[in-house]
């Protein structure tokens, strides 16, 4: 089946099967490997990505979902090799250890930002929760994205 | 240009710009050209005879290259090996053959049974489907004390039993102890099974180059230069023609300190179909196939005198070490058995191990490896003592401390703890909190129905690993350090760091040693072509150990640099000082020289001193003299919903002394996680397997890890004791928070739950198991 999707501004088509799941797509066909899978199942949020605005799990939607869709991955989020302030943030916080988990995270902090400019350290710990980190207990994270948020504002 | 110092300061990690981009390269996002893909058939029993396999249906389907069963594979490659299997460290042990894809047998859901080769993962993992194994089921056991009755099924049955092997350690007297004690407290501990879960799950990529015979092994692993040696015996190959890479790597705990079927298979199909293969691991397969941890229940004894004096610890444990061993196994329980008498002064110990295999994956090494064992029992001993002769934990802890002048202490274990002063971490951490005032109100809130708790671990480790002489495969560490011409440095360590940030903290070591900006650093690690032989990281040693050979081959480097610098200053060594990033005479730094300016000296061979040779690279292997033996104290205050039977943590101190630290917040780091994967087992983790050896937890919707909401916002502080062990006095910090948090979580649950008469709860604390217990 055809599959035409933007991604990161930049338009593609291909030719896929029907069960290719999007993040199969991303990484092996377009080539960006920057989304992550974790577990397959959408718990663990490595492979989040955001479709139409919307953070979602790449693992656990078809290619053939996606058609039509605006896609922003992890290596579109810099805009003019500026990072985006929930990327400065892990970066200034020290948000990520091994940093597989981090994409995903950071598409993650990216959405919860965009509902909410001022959200709580609860407000944060809710909405990264469907996102799994086995290496920073989180608090790293936490401060990342209050980082940005303040960022973001100012 | 003015260098500052960067040691002890903040310092961005350097190698998050990659991470952060998703420009990273971790093992799945290596695509070579016409690579092929591996899915493995695995073991759907806990135990089984395999009577048949057919493979046909799966060699027909169509993008299917290869199928390989453990028949085609046993008399062509080796088996998984094992470094600690010396019947005089280990009496009576049983050493299985631990085939890469089982034949005859499988011991456990999720082994290795047939693997496809196909033009891609989708195709390969279909194919697998097709194998049709004709298996014929046998009981399984699923515990260590099942599989050691006289009637158990065996999993081996050349042994005759299921018992893997013994090991003991003594020290002083213990019956003499008991036969001193006002009474003897007792606890039966089980340290359950758990799953390291990295997010990152292993993964093999490999190249065979026929031309020269080469093969490039790329692996998600913690020891790239001991798997290139142990791929090398395993396949067969020259060692010289075996190059392994550990790319970017998503997160280890030990797991990843392993040689793996997969690894051998991967490698041995690339060569024999001369094509790039790879084999990515499923999280399914991961929670059934990568190794687990812990796993011990163990009975307690502890003769006190009725002033809290403790007198000695006996410990009689049996392990479940699971279906085979791996490259670890056997000696995981023994750091336990080393650090049980905690940071108290009784020298009467006594621990006698039985181990028995069982149908279930492997333990080895996660995250505290047998250490977390000794801490959880002491800590919680401790507090049972406290609660036996109605005393308060921390005066139970404070009369039993090695004091700070008694350095360096050896303990009944025999080993010899390097530095430490564990009043004053206790006491820093209590001043965080008010803890008369919290008994006030714990006892308040009582009459409330609010159930409030506090619970403390004065913990101390082992790591820094370590002497060779107590390591199964070297406990040394190499570093090559190189000046370019142009006065940048190239480092190759023998470490490979997966997180734990040593392209930041060795870069700011280097850039203070040898007066360089930070950025004119590089660090390289993880590839055996590029970097020397080196051991690898774990044990919380990469900087005790892999940073001080590097500053030793700094030093040796530093040394030639200011040679060259008296020379070319036509003056003598002695009165060369590095400043400012210039190397100049006492006095008038102005007219120094920079590392530029003496490497381009070095390169050119000409202006140099008398019998000095040229170039600009040294390198060191370190050996430690000893372990270092961090410390601290943990605080956990809870509260236990008397509806639900959930705990709420209400705050979370952590006092850790690691020696001296190279970047704070890179530790707070390491401390913030460790607490996290300790408080995972406190509260939530468990690895269940049911009698016939299926794994009831075997995804994330059934293995609960810690997530953002669960936490509070830790509070650290640390005191700095440095070891006399390395030049530096670093200690270590990667295990740590681990090995403090479990049992600061369940004293402070159990303290809450004290008036139902709670004494000990067994992990992990569930609501619904206190929920139970708040039922009467």
């Amino acid at each position: 089946m055809n599959v035409e999707v933007t991604i990161n501004g930049e338009r593609h088509s291909h030719n896929v099967e029907p069960r290719l799941l999007l993040v199969h797509y991303l990484r092996d066909v377009v080539g960006l490997t920057g989304t992550h899978i974790g577990c397959e199942t959408s718990l663990c949020g490595a492979c989040t990505v955001m479709l139409n605005g919307q953070a979602v799990k790449s693992c656990t939607l078809l290619a053939v979902q996606a058609n039509g869709a605006e896609i922003t991955t992890i290596e579109g989020l810099a805009e003019n090799g500026e990072l985006h302030p929930v990327q400065e943030g892990f970066w200034e916080c020290h948000g990520l250890q091994c940093g597989f988990c981090t994409p995903g995270m950071i598409i993650a902090a990216h959405q919860l930002l965009q509902r909410n400019s001022r959200p709580t350290e609860a407000q944060i710990r809710r909405g990264i929760e469907g996102n799994l980190c086995r290496c920073t207990g989180y608090q790293h994270i936490v401060d990342a994205v209050q980082y940005a948020a303040r960022k973001m504002r100012s | 240009m003015p260098v500052s110092k960067s040691v002890g300061a903040r310092i961005k990690r350097r190698e998050d710009p990659r991470l952060i981009q998703g420009l990273a390269q971790y093992v799945d996002d290596i695509q070579l050209p016409g690579t092929l893909h591996v899915a493995v058939h695995r073991s759907p029993y806990g135990h089984a005879h395999i009577r048949s396999i057919d493979t046909a249906a799966a060699a027909n389907h169509p993008g299917v290259v290869a199928v390989v069963t453990g028949d085609d594979l046993k008399d062509n490659i080796g088996t998984v090996p094992c470094a600690t299997t010396d019947p005089e460290a280990f009496p009576g042990i049983q050493v299985p053959e631990h085939p890469v894809l089982a034949h005859g047998k499988v011991r456990f859901v999720g082994e290795p049974v047939a693997a496809v080769v196909a033009d891609s993962p989708y195709t390969a993992t279909d194919a697998a489907e097709l194998i049709e194994v004709d298996y014929d089921p046998l009981d399984a056991v699923n515990s260590a004390e099942a599989a050691l009755k006289d009637d158990a099924p065996l999993l081996h049955e050349q042994f005759g039993s299921n018992q893997a092997f013994t090991w003991a350690i003594a020290g002083g007297d213990i019956d003499d102890a008991f036969t001193q004690a006002d009474r003897v407290v007792k606890q039966r501990f089980d340290h359950q099974r758990l799953v390291p879960n990295p997010l990152e799950t292993r993964g093999v990529v490999a190249r065979f180059q026929p031309g020269d015979g080469k093969l490039t092994v790329w692996s998600s692993t913690q020891i790239p230069h001991l798997l290139k040696t142990q791929l090398s015996l395993i396949l067969n190959r020259p060692e010289q023609l075996v190059q392994v890479i550990a790319p970017e790597v998503g997160g280890g705990f030990g797991c990843k300190l392993n040689v793996y079927a997969e690894e051998a298979l991967v490698g041995y199909l690339a060569i024999q179909l001369k094509k790039p293969v790879k084999w990515i691991e499923g999280r399914r397969e991961n929670f059934l196939h990568t190794i687990h941890g812990r796993d011990q229940i163990g009975d307690v004894e502890v003769p006190v005198k009725n002033d809290g004096t403790i007198l000695g610890l006996k410990y009689s444990v049996q392990a479940d070490v699971g279906a085979y061993y791996q490259l670890l196994t056997p000696a995981i329980p023994t750091l336990t058995g080393l650090m049980l008498c905690g940071c108290y002064r009784f020298q009467n110990v006594s621990m006698e191990l039985t181990a028995a295999f069982t149908n279930k994956m492997s333990t080895d090494a996660y995250r505290g490896a047998g250490r977390p064992e000794a801490t959880y029992l002491v800590e919680r001993m401790l507090d049972c003592v406290a609660f036996d002769l109605d005393m308060d934990p921390l005066e139970v802890r404070r009369k039993n401390f090695i004091g700070k002048d008694e350095f360096p202490f050896t303990t009944g274990t025999a080993v010899a703890y390097d530095s430490g002063d564990y009043d004053l971490a206790l006491n820093k951490a209590l001043k965080k909190i008010d803890y008369e005032g919290f008994r006030k109100e714990q006892e308040e809130s009582r009459g409330q129905g609010r159930y409030l708790g506090i619970g403390f671990s004065t913990y101390v480790e082992i790591c820094g690993m370590g002497p060779s002489a107590a390591m199964p495969a070297g406990g040394w560490e190499s570093g090559t350090v190189r000046v370019d011409p142009t006065g940048t440095v190239t480092v190759l360590t023998g470490v490979s760091p997966h997180g734990q940030g040593q392209e930041t903290t060795f870069a700011q070591l280097i850039a203070d040693g040898l007066g360089v900006d930070i950025d004119d650093v590089r660090i390289i690690h993880g590839d055996t072509e590029a970097v020397q032989y080196g051991i690898g990281t774990f044990g919380s040693r990469a900087t005790a150990v892999g940073g001080t050979a590097m500053v030793m081959a700094m030093e040796k480097i530093k040394d030639k640099a200011i040679d060259i610098a008296a020379h070319l200053l036509e003056s003598n060594p002695q009165d060369i000082v590095l400043e400012d990033g210039k190397y100049g005479v006492k006095g008038s730094p102005d007219q120094g020289v920079t590392l530029m300016d003496i490497s381009m000296a070095a390169h050119g061979g000409v202006n140099l001193p008398p019998d000095t040779e040229p170039g600009m690279a040294a390198t060191h292997f370190f050996e430690p003299s000893n372990f270092t033996y961090p410390f601290g104290t943990h605080i956990a205050i809870v509260e236990v919903d008397g509806d639900t039977g959930e705990v709420d943590i209400l705050r979370y101190i952590a006092v850790d002394d690691c020696g001296k630290i190279i970047n704070p917040m890179i530790v707070e780091g390491q401390i913030h996680g460790g607490i996290v994967q300790g408080l995972g087992q406190a509260l939530y983790e468990e690895a269940i397997y049911d009698e016939s050896g299926q794994m009831l937890t075997g995804s994330f919707m059934d293995y609960a890890l810690p997530k953002a909401h669960n936490l509070p916002r830790f509070e650290l502080d640390n005191t700095v004791t440095p070891s006399p062990v390395n030049p530096m006095g670093v200690k270590g910090v990667g295990e740590a928070g681990t090995i403090g948090s479990t049992p600061s979580i369940v004293n402070a649950v159990v303290d809450a739950l004290k008036p139902f008469g709670v004494r000990h709860i067994d992990m992990p604390l569930r609501p619904e198991k206190l929920w139970k217990l708040m039922q009467g």
